[in-house]
């Protein structure tokens, strides 16, 4: 028995009953786009999480004011206020500790902000010109932030894309002044179209040096500091110097430090488990339509009772009938597999097109697995027919029963 | 050569059974053209199918070449039935989406022959029973008597020794129907065994020995050349009630 001889059998066998073996066809192709687009779809929101926590440059350890814990009781120190981050906290851990490039001290607050007869209120983001590396921005017009000492507030901002635009119009931002909160400050830079990054709405956001920002907002406090490390630091080193030397300088521990690793990767495990538990749900889909190619090869079976016999009066044994009705199925499916597989890579493709932000892409153990689902349900759900075949009596089969 | 023994096939049909054969004993040797008459329900077709290897005796002995295959596996009367059987039916049996060459073809298959050699000795039978051209033709392209003749090819294209025919002739007209007895008749005369069940004196004249059976016995023993109309054949020397 040649092999390639039965698939050629059984696929005549199929062609013959074209719409049946089409229809059977449906249920894996569902199945099997379902799978595809979700995998993608998964696989694509990790992408672009990743790609979002890359742009943030090379490696980052972000410190924040005040004890995020839910465990325990009152910290020590109960009752008291934490310890202000302040810029002499920015200098000191820049001095101290060997694996920071720099240290980017971030003052968060809001304000209004004027130019002619206009007024936004806009996110103004105070910080120093190592964010811009850090951040990878990029600038349409002008420079960034100017690179001077932390505590020298210059009287400049940097505007984001969508505030230039809504209060300068088609007119040139550089060089003109602007107002907020009162003090006249002028245009340094504009910055290039960017989309939300992180919750963090860049195009929106105006930049000053940090010691304006806490001047104007009349703060003493830093919302963060952001430790940009060496890139073969290792951030687990880097916090637990930061603890040592922060507690010592504050008295308590009264701060918490994310490392950008760690945020990263729980992230990306809640995808991921989201991702496997959608995508085990449609493949159930796909044992369904395994029953639909069982009742197809059932009914393929008794339609050829009398061709079952007729092979069995020329010679054929039970293994050869049973491996003809077992490839008819496993063909089936695995035919509507790879129709499931192009048409759900053109609803990928079609999606990509419209959502060019995120990354879409069926992962390629998804091809495979998918692959061998439809496949394995195929094989699967044909073992009861083909079974049922190769124990056909010979004599009654010829007859047609 | 063909040896039965005492042969029975039963069937139980609930509470009671059936003998379709009842202690059949016969010789049949190489080469011998025989034929199977009796009326419907007499265990023709029964005989046929246990000496063809499709079924198997509920009792008794069954030497094919010297060999007992009674008891034998399933798996080996497949191989028995490929390599040494040749089946030809009424209705022809050919599969339907299949040319006339690939259902000649079909055995080779199953014998795991070689595509190309496979192509070969199809083309070889098929022109052996005067249908060369009609290789590529699909069944349905076919008239009655060209399907039973590549039936024909079919059954001796593995080149069996025996040839089992059931009622060869019973869906072709009396043309067609000589021209597929004149190709049997040639293999016959070529050395194979042939045994046809007809219940058409015409078929059975050509046959040196004529079986007759009746309630799954073998009732009469009569020469081929004997054999006049029904009316005396399957007269059992009974008074009617």
């Amino acid at each position: 028995m040649i092999v390639s001889d039965l698939f050629r059998l059984a696929g005549q066998a199929l062609v013959q009953n074209r719409r049946r073996s089409l229809l059977s066809l449906v249920g894996v192709v569902i199945g099997v786009v379902a799978v595809t687009c979700l995998t993608a779809i998964g696989e694509g929101g990790l992408r672009y999480v990743t790609d979002q926590f890359a742009s943030l440059g090379s490696s980052i350890v972000i410190i924040a004011p005040g004890r995020n814990e839910t465990t325990g009781g009152m910290p020590l120190g109960a009752g008291g206020i934490p310890n202000d981050l302040t810029l002499a906290d920015a200098r000191f851990l820049g001095r101290r500790i060997s694996a920071v490039r720099t240290v980017v001290p971030v003052a968060a607050s809001t304000g209004k902000i004027r130019h002619g007869g206009r007024t936004r209120q806009v996110p103004i983001v105070g910080t120093i010109a190592a964010f811009e590396r850090m951040q990878n921005l990029e600038l349409a017009s002008g420079t960034f932030l100017p690179d001077s000492d932390m505590e020298r507030g210059a009287a400049v901002v940097v505007l984001g894309h969508t505030v230039a635009r809504e209060l300068f119009g088609a007119e040139a931002a550089l060089g003109q002044t602007v107002r907020i909160s009162g003090s006249r400050m002028r245009v340094v830079g504009v910055l290039a179209e960017r989309g939300t990054q992180l919750g963090l709405q860049i195009d929106e956001t105006v930049f000053a040096p940090v010691a304006s920002v806490m001047r104007l907002a009349n703060k003493t406090s830093l919302t963060r500091l952001m430790l940009d490390l060496h890139p073969r630091a290792e951030q687990k080193r880097v916090i637990a110097q930061v603890r040592e030397l922060l507690t010592a300088r504050h008295d308590e521990e009264d701060f918490t430090c994310i490392s950008q690793d760690a945020v990263m990767s729980s992230l990306s495990s809640i995808l991921r488990i989201l991702t496997l538990a959608v995508t085990g749900i449609a493949a159930i889909s796909l044992a369904v339509a395994g029953i639909g190619i069982m009742n197809v090869m059932l009914v393929s079976v008794s339609e050829r009772t009398e061709e079952v016999g007729l092979l069995k009066a020329i010679g054929a044994n039970r293994r050869q009938i049973l491996a003809i009705f077992l490839i008819e199925s496993a063909l089936l499916s695995l035919a509507g597999g790879v129709a499931g597989l192009v048409l759900g890579s053109a609803l990928v493709a079609v999606g990509q097109a419209l959502y060019p932000a995120v990354p879409l892409g069926t992962p390629a153990w998804a091809i495979g697995a998918v692959l061998a689902l439809s496949l394995g349900t195929g094989i699967g759900f044909g073992v009861w027919p083909a079974w049922r075949a190769a124990g056909l009596d010979p004599v009654a089969a010829l007859q047609g029963h | 050569m063909i040896r039965v023994e005492d042969l029975w096939r039963t069937y139980s049909m609930g509470d009671h059974e059936l003998h379709a054969l009842r202690a059949v004993n016969e010789e049949i040797a190489d080469g011998e053209h025989v034929a199977i008459m009796g009326p419907s329900g007499s265990g023709k077709s029964t005989l046929l199918n246990v000496i063809g290897c499709l079924d198997s005796p509920t009792r008794g002995r069954y030497w094919l070449d010297g060999e007992d295959v009674a008891g034998l596996s399933d798996e080996v009367l497949a191989e028995i039935r490929l390599r040494r059987i040749g089946f030809i039916f009424q209705s022809f049996h050919l599969i339907p989406r299949l040319s006339a060459r690939d259902n000649v073809a079909l055995p080779l298959i199953f014998a795991g022959v070689a595509a190309a050699q496979r192509r070969t000795r199809a083309d070889q039978a098929l022109e052996s029973v005067g249908l060369a051209d009609r290789a590529g033709h699909r069944p349905s392209e076919l008239s009655g008597g060209q399907k039973q003749r590549v039936a024909i090819a079919r059954a001796t294209v593995m080149g069996p020794k025996l040839l089992l025919a059931d009622e060869p002739t019973g869906n072709l007209d009396s043309r067609s129907g000589a021209q597929v007895l004149d190709v049997l008749g040639a293999l016959n005369r070529e050395g194979k065994t042939l045994l046809v069940v007809t219940h058409d004196p015409a078929v059975a004249r050509r046959a040196d020995r004529v079986l007759v059976l009746r309630d799954g016995e073998i009732a009469k023993r009569v020469a081929g050349s004997n054999v006049t109309d029904l009316n005396r054949l399957f007269d059992f020397g009974e008074t009617s009630a």
